[in-house]
């Protein structure tokens, strides 16, 4: 991973600003709406990079005009979940994209222990590397 | 503050102005036929909300106003289209910030089996937020002869966002004004905030024939003296009928009226008649003369 003087875990936009304030995400969400990007909400306890899907909370908000509606979800969303991750992403459905264009967190854990590296010899000396998650209490 | 500045002074018909609202005030009185204290109503909001507006940015007023809001009458009074028009009139006073209308009823906001009205409702809510949410025929989310009916989960869900998320979106109950009646009896909760009851009077005679009229024009259509006095007619007929339903009759009875002139021009032309483009405009007395409203004493020809 990145340098990463917060110690904390950077996925998504935004990860090495300091946690976007309401206000903040809502103008991001304005500006998802208005390209006409389906919001939805997702969470997760598990954030290792190679876990893409995450668990939804709810389903995503298609044909919303403001960002007020997805404000209280994930506002909902952090009262339900507040030691997990949670982020928001923004899909694309026009032709050529159908992909997520926006994805950032806005609710991490008090401790976030992050992971390490682990090296493990195979045939011959070769190496293998893996990134594992470090546990609270590691 | 020890140096007092002068009082200041504030330029409410500078707000007026800015935000355009006198454009849509003028564009209901220009559009809309008759609904007399409808728009007196609605000049009268309009008016609170500018001069509420001019207090908060002195800093006297610090709450939002509640601006939910019922639309009681019979059925093809024109709620709908007012609620448009109030949503437009909001957004340019800022009270919401998209100005769209999302129009639901009963089947939109209610499940079909336990757990699923919540998600439901706060779905539609989501979508009108930043808007108006006009919820047509509204007492039937309210079934006092089904206790176990999904509809008052709704109806809790719905006071819940009202008092919290004032500011995020206005709430317009629509309905027959008895029934109306009934369900603010029976919620009353919803019926405390809702701050405004605007009531929707029927047309008169005369009021139909000039919104029949302004439809014609509309669809570029053309009555004939004759078909105008037949018209007349036909509306005292069909007021006395059961199921009318106000505009909603005249534009239905229209609408079979050129169904009948199409098929009048076509069987004139098969017979080898020419046809030009005032033929094609004109609505004839006989056109109207046809209706079955004119022949059967209870014809209910538009249900």
């Amino acid at each position: 991973m990145m340098t990463n003087p917060q110690q904390r875990i950077t996925q998504g936009q935004f990860s090495f600003l300091p946690p976007l304030t309401d206000a903040q995400i809502t103008a991001q969400i304005e500006f998802a709406l208005r390209q006409g990007w389906a919001v939805s909400v997702e969470y997760t306890d598990d954030p290792h990079p190679r876990n893409t899907y995450w668990e939804m909370y709810g389903n995503p908000m298609f044909d919303l005009k403001d960002p007020a509606g997805i404000l209280m979800e994930i506002n909902a969303c952090r009262r339900t979940f507040p030691q997990h991750y949670i982020r928001v992403m923004a899909f694309d459905s026009s032709r050529g994209w159908e992909t997520p264009r926006m994805s950032y967190l806005v609710n991490r854990p008090d401790k976030e222990p992050g992971f390490r590296t682990v090296r493990m010899e195979t045939e011959g000396r070769s190496i293998r590397y893996t990134t594992e998650r470090l546990r609270s209490g590691d | 503050m020890d140096t007092t500045p002068p009082p200041p002074t504030i330029d409410l018909a500078a707000i007026l102005r800015d935000t355009q609202v006198q454009e849509v005030l003028d564009g209901l009185d220009r559009e809309l036929v008759g609904l007399a204290p409808v728009k007196r109503r609605i000049r009268e909001i309009a008016a609170f909300l500018v001069v509420t507006r001019a207090r908060q940015s002195l800093g006297i007023e610090a709450q939002a106003p509640s601006l939910h809001m019922s639309f009681t009458g019979n059925p093809g009074t024109g709620k709908t289209t007012v609620a448009m028009r109030m949503a437009e009139m909001l957004h340019r006073l800022g009270y919401v910030r998209k100005g769209h209308v999302v129009s639901v009823t009963r089947d939109d906001l209610v499940g079909q089996y336990i757990g699923h009205t919540a998600p439901k409702t706060k779905e539609v809510l989501k979508k009108a937020m930043g808007g108006v949410l006009f919820i047509d025929e509204a007492y039937y989310l309210y079934r006092p002869e089904n206790e176990r009916d999904y509809g008052q989960e709704a109806i809790e869900i719905l006071l819940q966002v009202m008092e919290n998320h004032r500011d995020d979106l206005v709430v317009i109950l629509a309905g027959y004004r008895d029934r109306m009646a009934t369900f603010f009896q029976s919620n009353p909760g919803m019926s405390s905030r809702i701050a405004h009851h605007i009531e929707f009077p029927d047309y008169t005679p005369d009021e139909l024939l000039a919104i029949t009229r302004s439809m014609v024009a509309h669809q570029n259509y053309h009555l004939d003296d004759e078909a105008m006095a037949t018209m007349r007619e036909y509306i005292a007929h069909r007021i006395t009928q059961p199921h009318f339903a106000n505009a909603r009759s005249m534009r239905n009875a229209l609408d079979r009226a050129r169904l009948r002139q199409a098929n009048r021009l076509f069987e004139a032309a098969m017979i080898g008649a020419t046809t030009d483009a005032e033929a094609l405009k004109t609505i004839t007395a006989a056109d109207i003369r046809a209706s079955r409203v004119f022949t059967q004493g209870n014809a209910t020809e538009d249900q």
